[in-house]
């Protein structure tokens, strides 16, 4: 495992009329997991579309291991889950998973491997449909372990899990990161913050903060990453 | 282009279907009772369904599979596992052409059931070898599929979706031959009805059942030269939909 660093230059992305992402530069460092926190709708799916290559760019570059992020060479090595679980739910949670591995081309042996890793191996058989929230965005994810990817870019996928749950997923995180793969990962809940090697946060489309957890409550004096948000907030207003 | 993709989409397709016991009963079912119902109507007098058998062998492939197509395409955008797909080595032609040897492949079965019902249970009529009928019956599934793929780019919703159907395909009912020749309408319609697929459909579908002839597949030379007309247009509207299918939306 190689690792895949991203590296942002003044991005700029234009979604519905409104700058969606407005002026942010910043790098994801291989080995880590770098986690991106900011309010519903500051522009965390959008930033992520980027790196992935599905979203359209107003400016700016966006590299994944030194090449042009979105470029064919890279498609099977980042594992994309995206907000809402992309499955289908009319197939069973191993169908599913089977089918990408296929589109993957990666052994037949990864499928289940990465069931059990999102710990739904009792859920096999189960069609899609009948599976909760939380059991769905793991099949979710399940499908971006395939192949063990260099970069996982991953759109908020411990919301609304149960904290046991939620507390494995980030302890899969960080083996993987351990491993050398770069983890990309983004929530809307400040708490999850304490988590993560490293710390981005965001508003309105720009970058507020790019700093590690203890880093940032110490600059800024606060308590919980939360109130370290509200703190930078208010001097930059 | 790659082999594997193009075959894990088309299995995947199926599976879907295999779930789904209720579309799955409806597409192999609907067009035998449809075609009953037709024989029933005429009551044996013959003419009428001889007539009309035909035609509907071809009508009923292609709004079932444009159908079908239209709304699990667009199910595949509104899932965000279209986003995915496209995010990995997933090309756009193997999405396509997945699609379309998946419900091709249904469509032959469905064809199959068809015109097994209609020629040695009911009693149509064909001049031409039967087997024929089927051929043509996935050609024309296989152009409903590429169109349905074409359309669902301009859908947001399934039930937008289900709008192109009297957009799309009714006119092309309308004018293919089956109410009134194509050569008796009104010149401008005529010229029409010359440029839309689903003519040259009924068209071959027609001479199969009617002529025979020592040529080959032992159909008229026509025949082959409509397939090949509604092969076309299937082809144009694959690359047409490959177009539309963006890797990067806003
Ligand atoms: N599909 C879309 N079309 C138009 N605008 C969008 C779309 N998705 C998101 N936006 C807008 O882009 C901005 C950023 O959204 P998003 O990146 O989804 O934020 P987040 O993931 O942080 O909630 C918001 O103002 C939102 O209204
Ligand atoms: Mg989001």
């Amino acid at each position: 495992m190689t690792g895949l660093a991203v590296e942002i230059r003044d991005l700029h992305v234009v979604r519905g009329g409104r700058r969606a992402v407005d002026g942010v530069t910043f790098t994801v460092p291989t080995g880590q997991v770098t986690g991106l926190l900011g309010p519903s709708g500051c522009g965390k799916t959008s930033l992520m579309r980027c790196i992935v290559g599905v979203q359209v760019v107003e400016g700016g570059t966006v590299s994944v291991g030194g090449i042009p992020a979105g470029a064919a060479e890279l498609r099977d090595r980042i594992g994309y889950v995206t907000q809402a679980p992309s499955v289908y739910d009319d197939l069973t949670v191993e169908e599913n998973v089977r089918f990408f591995a296929r589109v993957l081309g990666v052994p037949a042996s990864e499928v289940g491997r990465c069931i059990e890793a999102v710990d739904l191996a009792d859920h096999r058989t189960q069609v899609a449909s009948r599976l909760s929230g939380g059991q769905l965005s793991r099949v979710s994810l399940a499908v971006a372990l395939l192949g063990s990817p260099d970069l996982l870019v991953l759109d908020e996928p411990t919301v609304g899990l149960d904290p046991v749950l939620r507390r494995d997923l980030w302890g899969l995180f960080h083996r993987l990161a351990d491993a050398g793969t770069t983890v990309f990962v983004s929530s809307h809940v400040m708490d999850e913050a304490e988590r993560c090697d490293r710390l981005l946060l965001m508003r309105q489309g720009r970058l507020l903060a790019d700093a590690a957890p203890a880093d940032l409550l110490e600059s800024t004096g606060a308590r919980s990453v939360e109130h370290a948000f509200l703190t930078i907030v208010d001097t930059v207003s | 282009m790659s082999a594997r993709i193009l075959f894990a989409v088309a299995g995947r397709v199926l599976t879907q279907l295999r779930h789904d016991h209720r579309t799955a009963a409806m597409l192999l079912v609907l067009p035998c009772l449809v075609l009953t119902l037709l024989w029933w109507m005429f009551d044996d007098r013959g003419f009428g369904f001889d007539n009309l058998g035909p035609p509907l062998l071809a009508l009923i492939p292609f709004i079932v599979m444009f159908l079908v197509t239209s709304v699990t395409t667009l199910r595949e955008r509104s899932s965000g596992t279209l986003e995915r797909l496209l995010a990995m080595p997933t090309g756009k032609l193997d999405l396509l052409g997945g699609y379309a040897i998946a419900f091709g492949l249904v469509a032959a079965v469905q064809s199959a059931l068809a015109v097994f019902l209609s020629v040695w249970v009911l009693g149509l009529d064909i001049a031409g070898p039967v087997w024929m009928l089927t051929v043509v019956a996935v050609a024309d599934a296989v152009l409903g599929t590429a169109l349905g793929l074409f359309v669902s780019a301009f859908a947001r919703t399934e039930f937008q979706a289900v709008q192109f159907m009297p957009a799309v395909v009714i006119p092309q009912i309308l004018l293919c031959g089956l109410f009134i020749e194509r050569a008796l309408m009104p010149p401008v319609l005529e010229a029409v009805s010359n440029v839309l697929p689903l003519s040259y459909a009924v068209d071959a579908m027609t001479t199969v059942a009617t002529t025979s002839s020592p040529g080959l597949g032992g159909v008229d030379g026509s025949v082959w030269g409509d397939l090949a007309v509604v092969a076309g247009f299937a082809v144009v509207s694959l690359a047409l939909g490959a177009a539309t299918l963006r890797r990067r939306t806003a």
